[in-house]
């Protein structure tokens, strides 16, 4: 049994006083904690249905207080192209979980006119239940300051101008996304 | 606290709009009202009753209430001083 005199911790300390100590303890390293607010996404797919996510995300943390940066790369750069509604499709092959009418095999998948159709498809079914459509989006993001950056690495590869891209993307590298990344605990690649 | 008892800034009608749009357009709401006003948002995406709330903590400010019509959902949202 302990000796009372090496009790330092006074007899009205509850269990809920110290509890509530951690927790306001615990809230304040958080607002410390500038990471907490940061969320840095890298978009690597250029189709219309993987365009999504990382803009979804991105527009939610930055209407959740974040500062969110979506960093796009190889394909990812289609969905700031100025082209973006020609640009992101979807291809009903080599994904058998795509949702069909009907089963159809690969090779009749592989036809002529199925990419457009899955790619109509798609943005009606999207349309009819309400989704957003991607324009929507790309504005909610600029209106809420997320930072559209472009990989300029692809671009060169891919022969994009800085022109191709909608307004207020930026031009980066990967120790750009890095310096993003590192004060961020959400980072997702997409 | 009912809604009978509070009053009303700003009314959101975000039914029939999906994840994001319903969080995207309630944040844009509230960030116009003064601290301490309430929006009362309405929406049809079950999965708003996760995520208003989330958003509600994550942002400072509170969800003073919210209950299903049986059409729609009902959130009420008390500005918080940190937005």
């Amino acid at each position: 049994m302990l000796d009372e005199k090496y009790v330092t911790v006074p007899a009205t300390l509850t269990e809920d006083a110290v509890r509530a100590i951690v927790q306001e303890e615990l809230e304040q390293a958080q607002k410390r904690d500038a990471a907490g607010k940061k969320a840095a996404i890298i978009a690597s797919k250029g189709t219309l249905d993987w365009a999504y996510p990382p803009l979804i995300l991105a527009t939610t943390a930055a209407a959740s207080g974040m500062d969110a940066a979506i960093f796009f790369t190889f394909y990812g750069l289609n969905i700031i192209h100025k082209d973006f509604e020609q640009l992101l499709k979807v291809s009903p092959l080599g994904n058998p979980a795509m949702p069909m009418p009907v089963t159809m095999p690969n090779v009749v998948l592989g036809l002529p006119g199925m990419g457009p159709m899955a790619t109509h498809m798609m943005k009606s079914k999207f349309a009819g239940k309400n989704v957003a459509p991607i324009g929507e989006l790309l504005e909610a993001a600029q209106e809420l300051d997320v930072r559209l950056i472009a990989c300029q690495m692809t671009m060169d590869v891919f022969g994009y101008a800085q022109e191709d891209f909608i307004d207020g993307v930026e031009f980066a590298g990967a120790a750009a996304f890095l310096a993003e990344a590192r004060q961020a605990h959400v980072t997702l690649f997409v | 606290m009912t809604e009978t008892q509070i009053e009303i800034a700003e009314e959101l009608d975000a039914r029939g709009l999906l994840c994001p749009m319903p969080v995207i357009r309630t944040a844009k709401a509230v960030k116009a009202l003064t601290p301490g006003q309430v929006l009362k948002l309405l929406a049809t995406d079950r999965g708003s009753i996760a995520d208003i709330p989330a958003w509600a903590e994550s942002t400072g400010n509170e969800l003073l209430d919210w209950h299903d019509e049986g059409d729609f959902l009902v959130f009420l949202v008390r500005r918080g001083q940190e937005t």
